[in-house]
C-alpha cells in the first residue's frame, strides 16, 4: 500500500510544494541543481504519494516493500523534499541542505542515517547495477515488491550503465522499473551536442528491456504510464520508462536550458519562482 | 626458533574457494558473484552446491561492485570474485560511493595479486592494491599468508559487519598453518618469538619471513616474525610490543613499497617510538612477465632479501 494514495489535484498541490522547497533550499546555500529536480518533480511526487508500496519507518533492508535508488544523485534536492513531505523526516530539517553537520548531503548519502536513502550516490552510472542487486535479492528472499531506479540521461554516457543495461534481461531482472529523465540537457549543453543518445528506445529494445515512454511533467500521462510499467512487471523482462521532463519545469526561466543545472537562483529570481510555484507563505519549511 | 613444516604445497585461491564452499553450506545468506573467471577464483564448489546463489555477472566489473552493493539491501553477503587488478584499480570509484561510503556488507574478494600472478606480466600484476583498499573510510583489508589461513579468514569475514577486501595469490605455497584455526580479523599473528629484529610479514612473504629467520638464526641473530595479515585494522599494539624489545624493523610484503604493510607500520612507528626500518617492497615500479620465482628474485622479494634488510636495519639500531 502506498501511504498516502493521493488524487491528482492533491499530487499537483504537493508537486507545487515540492518545488517551492527545492527553489529554496538551493537558495539557501547558493548551490545545488535545481534544473533536474525540478523537472523530475512530478516523477517522484507520483512515486511516493501514489504509486510506491512502502513505509515511512525507514529500515535499510525495506522487506516487503518497493525500493527506489536515485543514480543521478544531483536532483538530491527533489529527493529530499519528497521524503520529507511524504513523512520520513521532519520538513524543517530541509533548512540544513549542504551545511556542515547535515544528514541532507549535496549528493545523497547513507553515512548520517537520513531515513529513506539507501545507498550513496553523486558519481554517476552507478544507480542501475544497485537496483538489479536489490531485485537480485529480492527474489532470492521470495519478496514481490518492486525496485525502481531513475537515471538522468546525461549519465546513460558512463559505461557501467550499458554493462548493468546488458546483465538484466539476460538474467530476467523483471521486478525492476528504470526510468530516464529525458531532459535532453547535460552540464556542457543538450545530450545530442555533447554526446548522443540518438533512439533511446531502440537502443533498450535491442538489449532486451520492456520500454515505455511517457511526459513526465503531466501526471494524466505519467500516472498511467507508472501504472503500464507495474504491470509489465513479472514477465521476464526488465522495464524502462523512457520520460521526457523539462528541466527547470514550473519556474519559466529555469525552463529547458542546461544553464540551471547546477546554478542556483539569488534573491530575485527567487522570488519571481515562488510566485509561479503558487507561494503561500514566505517560508514554508 | 619455531620449527614450521609442511607436507604439501597449495595456492591461497584455493583455499578461499574452500571457505566458500564452508559458507555455502553454514550460512544461507552468503552469495557469490564473479566476473568470468570462476575456475581462477576455485567458485566451482560453491556453484555447485548453491547454484541460485551464485551471480555470473560476465566481463563487467563495476556492474558487478554495484550489484553487490545492492544485493546487500536485503540482507544478503555478497563476495565478489575476480583477479585483484580488477577488483581494485579498475572499480576503485565503484567500491568508494557504492560499498564503502555506503557501508555496505560486501566482501571483495581479489586473487592474482602481486608478481606471483607470472607470465601474464604487468598489466594483471596489481601491486597498489592494498594502498587503495587501505584508505577506505570503513574498508577492512586481510591478506593471509597460507591456504589454511586464506580458507579460515574468508569464513570470518562472513560474520564481519562491514566492506572487505580479502587479497590472496595464483601460486602454490608452503601449507604451514593450523588447519583448524580461528581467524582473528585485525589480531596479529606471533609466529616466531625473537630478540633482535623484528619482521612484520604479509601474505606470500610470512613463508619467506621463516625461511629468513632460520638464516638469520644461523648467522646469530634472534628474528622476531609477526604475521600481519590484517593491514587494516591493524594490530598496533602487537607491532608496539615486539619494537618495545627489539627496536628495529623489517616489513615484507608482495607489494609497492608505497602505500602498503610498510607504510602503516612506519606511520605507527612515526607516532609512537621512531625506530629504523627496513622495507622488503616492490620499489615503485611495474612487474612484468616471467616465472613467479624468477620476479620475486628480481624484484628483491625473497628470504635472502630479508635477511639483507635485517643486518642493514640492525646496523643501523647500532650507530
Amino acid at each position: 500500500m502506498n501511504p498516502h494514495n493521493k488524487s491528482i489535484e492533491e499530487l499537483q498541490e504537493i508537486a507545487s510544494q515540492v518545488r517551492r522547497d527545492i527553489v529554496r533550499m538551493v537558495h539557501a546555500v547558493n548551490s545545488g541543481h535545481p534544473g533536474g529536480s525540478l523537472g523530475c518533480t512530478d516523477y517522484f511526487v507520483s512515486l511516493y504519494f501514489k504509486v510506491m508500496n512502502y513505509s515511512t519507518d525507514f529500515t535499510m533492508n525495506g522487506e516487503g516493500e518497493d525500493l527506489f535508488f536515485l543514480s543521478n544523485g544531483h536532483i538530491s534536492p527533489v529527493w529530499y523534499s519528497t521524503l520529507a513531505r511524504a513523512g520520513f523526516f521532519d520538513p524543517k530539517e530541509l533548512a540544513t541542505f549542504r551545511k556542515l553537520n547535515s544528514r541532507l548531503q549535496g549528493h545523497p548519502a547513507t553515512e548520517e542515517g537520513l531515513e529513506g536513502i539507501r545507498i550513496a550516490s553523486g558519481s554517476l552510472g552507478q544507480g542501475l547495477s544497485v537496483a538489479i542487486g536489490a531485485a537480485q535479492t529480492k527474489k532470492l528472499n521470495k519478496d514481490k515488491s518492486l525496485v525502481y531506479v531513475l537515471m538522468g540521461d546525461g549519465e546513460l554516457e558512463e559505461g557501467q550503465v550499458w554493462e548493468a543495461t546488458l546483465y538484466a534481461p539476460h538474467n530476467k531482472v523483471d521486478n525492476l522499473i528504470a526510468t530516464v529523465d529525458r531532459n535532453g540537457q547535460q552540464i556542457d549543453g543538450s545530450t545530442e551536442e555533447v554526446l548522443s543518445l540518438g533512439d533511446l528506445r531502440a537502443k533498450f529494445e535491442a538489449f532486451g528491456w520492456h520500454v515505455l515512454e511517457a511526459d513526465g511533467n503531466n501526471f494524466e500521462t505519467l500516472l498511467p504510464a507508472l501504472d503500464e510499467a507495474k504491470a509489465a512487471t513479472g514477465k521476464g523482462k526488465p522495464v524502462m520508462l523512457l520520460m521526457d521532463t523539462q528541466m527547470g519545469y514550473g519556474v519559466d526561466f529555469m525552463m529547458g536550458s542546461h544553464k540551471w543545472h547546477g546554478v542556483a537562483p539569488n534573491d530575485e529570481q527567487l522570488e519571481i519562482a515562488l510566485q509561479q510555484l503558487a507561494v503561500k507563505t514566505a517560508s514554508d519549511y | 626458533m619455531k620449527e614450521y613444516t609442511y607436507s604439501e604445497k597449495k595456492d591461497t585461491r584455493s583455499g578461499f574457494g574452500a571457505g566458500l564452499q564452508e559458507l555455502g553450506r553454514t550460512n544461507p545468506n552468503v552469495v557469490a558473484l564473479c566476473a568470468d573467471l570462476v575456475g581462477s577464483l576455485k567458485m566451482a564448489d560453491f556453484i555447485k552446491e548453491n547454484p541460485e546463489r551464485f551471480f555470473q555477472i560476465g566481463i563487467a566489473e563495476a556492474n558487478m561492485m554495484g550489484m553487490a552493493a545492492g544485493m546487500t539491501i536485503g540482507g544478503k553477503i555478497p563476495f565478489t570474485g575476480t583477479f585483484a587488478n580488477f577488483s581494485t584499480g579498475r572499480v576503485y570509484d565503484q567500491i568508494r560511493q557504492s560499498i564503502a561510503y555506503s557501508g555496505k556488507n560486501v566482501k571483495i574478494c581479489a586473487s592474482h595479486a602481486g608478481l606471483t600472478l607470472g607470465e601474464d606480466g604487468a598489466t594483471h600484476q596489481i601491486l597498489e592494491d592494498i594502498g587503495m583498499m587501505k584508505m577506505l573510510p570503513h574498508m577492512t583489508v586481510i591478506n593471509p599468508c597460507d591456504y589454511n589461513q586464506t580458507k579460515a579468514a574468508t569464513i570470518a569475514i562472513a560474520d564481519h559487519e562491514g566492506p572487505v577486501y580479502l587479497r590472496f595469490g595464483r601460486p602454490v605455497i608452503p601449507v604451514f598453518t593450523d588447519p583448524n584455526q580461528k581467524f582473528e580479523i585485525g589480531k596479529a599473528w606471533m609466529v616466531n618469538e625473537g630478540t633482535d629484529v623484528s619482521i612484520f610479514a604479509t601474505g606470500h612473504m610470512v613463508w619467506k619471513a621463516i625461511l629468513a629467520g632460520h638464516i638469520l638464526a644461523e648467522k646469530g641473530i634472534s628474528a622476531e616474525i609477526i604475521n600481519i595479515h590484517t593491514i587494516k585494522p591493524l594490530d598496533e599494539e602487537a607491532i608496539l610490543k615486539s619494537v618495545a624489545k627489539t627496536k628495529c624493523v623489517v616489513s615484507a610484503e608482495e607489494h609497492n613499497r608505497l602505500g602498503g604493510l610498510g607504510d602503516s607500520i612506519a606511520q605507527v612507528l612515526v607516532k609512537n617510538t621512531p625506530l629504523p626500518m627496513e622495507y622488503v617492497a616492490v620499489n615503485d615500479t611495474f612487474g612484468e612477465s616471467a616465472t613467479p620465482d624468477e620476479l620475486m628474485e628480481k624484484y628483491g622479494l625473497t628470504e635472502n632479501d630479508i635477511v639483507a634488510a635485517a643486518e642493514r636495519v640492525i646496523s643501523r639500531k647500532r650507530q
